[in-house]
């Protein structure tokens, strides 16, 4: 089975006033037809990661790296115009945040319909048939009254589910979600999460799943990145995660609360300095 | 006495047809010294409480007690020395362009207390933060040290009830557990009683001894945590609750999705 992505020592630099601060230090990883989860903590660089393949990051940021492997073509080194192509069609992205990653004045399904008029050479019509049926496949109940809604009436678990839709709907080999559930609640989550689960296996996409919820991830996703201070410091299969040996890893399981094994006090995770010298894990198969 | 009584509590919003009932009928007690937890999905009424409590809405009828006494319709700075609350967002819970130092030493002077600097250097070094900090402004602290000063700013007028509206949500998991045993020592050594908002039940299960289970307004479940800890639980939709919480730590998450329609 070939890799539907390759990433080759890729940085991500941003300049400021105290010198240039480096999110991404040099990490190379590869993605198949997988859930690929990355975990970390705010400031690990795991968001930065996510935008930097899509060439989100803008300059003054620095995006660098050997290679950026999509299909056999080098997306960092194309045009932006075709690059425009490639996003959505290629590689989607969901946000984190419904709230602010809709368009607040345009009904949902405008939105929607939008992405697919894009990106395919279409009618209205029929971007509209294939927005309802898009709403349908995320388990939306009344799709045509959905599609003529506007996000602020649509709750937070919808709104995410919407965008799922908008995402899914030009039919990328590859989705980044980042945090796509972190702003919901517990029983959402599962709800979005099966949804995004089925979509991806029925159209044997790769996805790479950003979250800080370690037991999400290892629930959730086949393997696991874990970055800290911008470099992979360890991989492993996602089932697998509780056994892991990086003492960040374990630092990090440890913190957690637990509903089955009550403690007095958490464990509290030390910072080793040397974490941040230890050379990149390499999350390649 | 109890800490806090709340006995029939209706909250609600709006008037005639727009009216909107936030809280149903709620009843629960907290001893003093005790912690007590809100738990539910968003929309539930948890938080609801918590402002009704503190005066920060008027529309609610029922009865409400702070250390015996009966609350009214306002409230006065005497309630305030007695109850404060930490809320959720660090980020947005502290004015930007006041630093720690006058964050502080404002609220102490609100209520009255003299002796302002060493008060202010003691409440920073109460919740593990050096005096390297007093004269900091937000945005030059981690949102674990923003979180710690909200709680200092809480600790300022010696009150005797935290009301704690999801204090960790914002926090990484290790920042989390430094901030849950901040809050554990400072209960154990001030004798204080908590009420805690949250919609993670693993957290309400580490702080809180009594938990109430809420859903569309109304308290489905009151359990203690030993019963929680073990899922002997009445009510279907705190079983729900715990089953989706759970469900990440089993094997067979796949299989416990149980479809409540989100909206």
């Amino acid at each position: 089975m070939s890799n539907l992505l390759d990433v080759e020592n890729l940085w991500v630099k941003f300049e400021t006033r105290s010198g240039i601060f480096e999110a991404v230090r040099g990490i190379s990883f590869s993605l198949r037809q997988e859930r690929l989860g990355i975990v970390g903590e705010s400031g690990s660089g795991k968001s930065v990661t996510g935008r930097a393949i899509l060439r989100l990051i803008r300059p003054p940021g620095i995006v660098e790296a050997d290679r950026i492997d999509l299909e056999g073509q080098d997306i960092l080194r194309i045009p932006e115009l075709e690059m425009r192509d490639v996003r959505g069609q290629s590689i989607s992205m969901i946000m984190q945040d419904p709230k602010f990653s809709l368009n607040p004045v345009m009904r949902v399904g405008d939105q929607i319909s939008e992405a697919y008029l894009l990106h395919a050479n279409t009618s209205k019509a029929q971007a509209h048939a294939k927005s309802i049926e898009m709403l349908e496949a995320v388990s939306i109940r009344d799709p045509e009254r959905v599609y003529s809604m506007y996000p602020h009436e649509v709750s937070g678990g919808m709104g995410q589910r919407i965008m799922i839709a908008m995402m899914m709907i030009p039919d990328p080999n590859i989705l980044i979600a980042d945090e796509p559930t972190s702003a919901l609640d517990v029983s959402v989550q599962m709800q979005v999460l099966e949804i995004m689960d089925r979509l991806v296996r029925e159209r044997g996409m790769g996805l790479i799943f950003i979250s800080h919820d370690l037991n999400l991830v290892s629930a959730f996703c086949d393997r696991v990145l874990i970055m800290y201070g911008g470099r992979i410091v360890e991989t492993c299969e996602a089932d697998k995660l509780h056994e892991a040996q990086h003492p960040y890893t374990k630092g990090l399981l440890n913190s957690l609360p637990r509903l089955d094994a009550p403690r007095d006090r958490l464990d509290v995770l030390t910072r080793d300095p040397a974490w941040r010298d230890q050379p990149s894990m390499s999350g390649m198969i | 006495m109890s800490g806090i009584l709340i006995e029939n509590l209706n909250v609600w919003f709006g008037e005639n047809h727009e009216r909107v009932d936030a809280v149903k009928n709620a009843s629960f007690e907290v001893p003093e010294g005790g912690s007590f937890g809100l738990v539910g999905e968003s929309g539930s009424g948890k938080s609801t409480i918590l402002r009704a409590l503190t005066g920060m809405i008027q529309t609610w009828n029922g009865r409400m007690e702070i250390l015996g006494k009966e609350l009214g319709p306002t409230r006065d700075r005497s309630f305030y020395r007695k109850v404060q609350m930490v809320f959720q967002d660090p980020y947005a819970s502290l004015h930007p362009r006041h630093s720690v130092d006058r964050v502080l030493s404002e609220t102490l002077e609100l209520h009255g207390f003299g002796d302002t600097d060493t008060r202010v250097s003691k409440l920073l070094d109460d919740v593990g933060l050096g005096p390297a900090f007093r004269f900091r402004y937000p945005h030059q602290v981690s949102g674990g040290q923003r979180q710690r000063v909200a709680i200092a700013r809480a600790l300022a007028p010696e009150p005797e009830i935290l009301l704690l509206d999801e204090p960790t949500s914002a926090l990484d998991v290790s920042v989390q557990a430094e901030i849950l045993n901040l809050l554990t020592d400072l209960r154990k050594k001030r004798n204080l009683t908590y009420l805690m908002v949250t919609h993670d039940l693993a957290v309400v299960s580490h702080v809180c001894t009594q938990i109430a289970v809420m859903q569309l307004g109304k308290i489905v479940e009151l359990l203690n945590v030993e019963d929680m800890r073990n899922l002997r639980t009445a009510h279907p939709y705190t079983s729900h609750l715990l089953h989706s919480s759970l469900a990440h730590r089993s094997e067979a998450a796949e299989a416990e999705i149980i479809s409540t329609e989100v909206r």
